[in-house]
């Protein structure tokens, strides 16, 4: 008696956990404002990628074409396939001090695998994730990339 | 030419009427049957076509996605499309395969479903064949179709072909069992296996709602097994792409491939038309007791949409099973079978048999 009890209620049981995940695509069936898919080329206007997404690394300047890059190098050592180089150069500050600044934050997009190691690497934050993701080039030369731009320099408080 | 939307009988008489006056009996036979078969087999090919759109476009919904939009106006034209293409392939027969069962495998599963789609009541007037034991033929010739795919898997010389299609063997062997049992309940709540009997007897109330307790689990016995009769998900472990590349299509390619392809659509309508037939009155409108009113508004809707309506709903729920639940190992499509399906469907056909007896029915 009680093997047919529990026979009888594990099929209700069954069919109650069948009709659970019915009631779940269901839902989704009758509301077409939660698909996710985009149509790319004929939304390029309006498409806005999400916040987490990797399109490419990016070093942000502010509106004085200053940047946070201490030229430390600790991305250099932390990105595993030896996409960036980072080149140091010496200048002598106004006080007549030495000190060693970036000269080119080299990123070679092309071997990128957007891991984001660098980017939680970077000690000061200078570089993020950017958001653009058409990257197709005609020349595999133009996916190398200098990331500080020409004439820019560190910013005042950044601390080294 | 007497054309009414109600009653087909009258346009197929008097077809026949004006055939007979110039023609010989058995020419008259002769092209009457021709017309028939080339009717089912344009309703196929264009069924067929709507269908794959129709799966594409709801399983896309159930997954939040948006399905085929590139071709024509949401992707309307891409089956056909997809058609085109499929009939300019190559058509590639493997080294050291069986050609002539090779050849020949497509074309049995094909054949077995048009055999059976003869035998489905559109409307009234509608049917091609309409034996005294139509339900008995339909589940008989149905089961034919994995004689096909069997010979399928073993013609390919391919070991995953013979997996899938050996899966596919031991799965209808026991879901067979578990439809014709199905169909027993509802034979003896009905009395008649003539199709036509069972149908004109739901013109008072549907089976389901007239045979109540015993009539729903039956319908949802039915549902289950007629899905994997058809092999369709979550009981597609035949082909399932993900273990055996496609089962027992794999070395098909072009048109044989889309024969495959069109028989399980086709099957899917006959599963469907059945438990349309046996559970909701086939084209009969929904008639509740004495609401004359209600009776009148639903008999004003013509039974070829009923039936079509009906047909689609039970499609569709047999897409949401599909894009809902997971595939199931083989041990587990047998543990269903044999220890759950088989027992209840027994013990349903006895509280049937009670309640016709005791007349517990509507
Ligand atoms: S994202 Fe990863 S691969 Fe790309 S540069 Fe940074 S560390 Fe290297
Ligand atoms: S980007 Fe960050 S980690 Fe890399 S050199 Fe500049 S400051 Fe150092």
């Amino acid at each position: 008696m009680k093997a047919l009890i529990q026979y009888i209620s594990t099929i209700l049981q069954g069919l109650l956990t069948l009709v659970k995940g019915m009631a779940v695509t269901g839902h989704y069936f009758f509301r077409p404002k939660l698909i996710t898919t985009q149509q790319y080329p004929e939304n390029r206007q309006t498409l806005k990628m999400f916040d987490r997404f990797r399109g490419e690394v990016i070093m942000p300047h502010d509106e004085n074409n200053h940047h946070k890059c201490t030229g430390c190098g600790i991305c250099e050592m932390n990105c595993p396939n030896g996409s960036i180089e980072i080149i140091t150069k010496m200048i002598e500050t106004p006080e007549g001090k030495k000190k060693k600044v970036i000269d080119k934050h080299i990123y070679h997009l092309g071997m990128c695998t957007l891991c984001n190691l660098c980017v939680k690497a970077c000690p000061t934050g200078a570089i993020v994730m950017g958001q653009k993701f058409e990257h197709a080039v005609w020349d595999r030369t133009q996916l190398t990339k200098v990331l500080n731009q020409p004439g820019s320099e560190l910013m005042k408080d950044v601390k080294e | 030419m007497a054309f009414d939307i109600y009653d087909f009988t009258t346009l197929t008489s008097s077809i026949h009427q004006s055939l007979s006056e110039s023609l010989p009996p058995l020419a008259v036979e002769m092209i009457e049957w021709t017309l028939v078969g080339l009717s089912m087999l344009i309703f196929v090919a264009l069924f067929g076509l709507i269908l794959v759109y129709l799966e594409r476009k709801v399983c896309a919904l159930f997954q939040q996605r948006l399905g085929p939009m590139r071709v024509g106006k949401w992707g309307l034209l891409q089956t056909i499309a997809d058609f085109v293409k499929l009939l300019m392939k190559e058509l590639i027969t493997p080294n050291r395969a069986d050609k002539f069962l090779y050849n020949l495998a497509p074309f049995i599963v094909i054949i077995v479903t048009f055999m059976a789609i003869a035998a489905i009541p559109f409307a009234k007037g509608l049917q091609a064949l309409d034996f005294d034991i139509g339900v008995f033929y339909v589940s008989a010739i149905s089961s034919l179709g994995v004689i096909g795919i069997l010979l399928a898997g073993w013609a390919s010389n391919n070991k995953y072909s013979l997996i899938g299609a050996m899966r596919s063997g031991a799965q209808i062997i026991s879901y067979e069992l578990s439809v014709g049992l199905t169909l027993i309940t509802m034979i003896i709540f009905a009395g008649t296996m003539q199709i036509s009997g069972i149908v004109d007897a739901q013109a008072s109330g549907w089976f389901i709602f007239r045979g109540h307790i015993p009539a729903i689990i039956a319908f949802i016995i039915f549902l289950i097994a007629g899905t994997a009769e058809t092999n369709r998900g979550p009981f597609d472990l035949a082909e399932a792409e993900s273990e055996l590349t496609a089962g027992f299509h794999t070395e098909y390619s072009g048109i044989k491939f889309a024969f495959f392809f069109l028989a399980e659509y086709v099957n899917l309508f006959i599963v469907s038309a059945m438990a349309t037939v046996l559970f909701l009155g086939g084209w009969q409108p929904l008639h509740f007791g004495s609401f004359e009113g209600f009776n009148q508004v639903m008999d004003f809707i013509p039974p070829i949409f009923w039936f079509f309506g009906k047909v689609m709903f039970i499609i569709y729920m047999i897409m949401w099973f599909k894009w809902t639940f997971p595939r199931l190992r083989v041990d587990q499509i047998l543990t269903l079978e044999w220890k759950y399906l088989l027992p209840v469907n027994l013990f349903n056909i006895l509280l049937m048999t009670l309640i016709v007896l005791m007349g517990w029915h509507f």
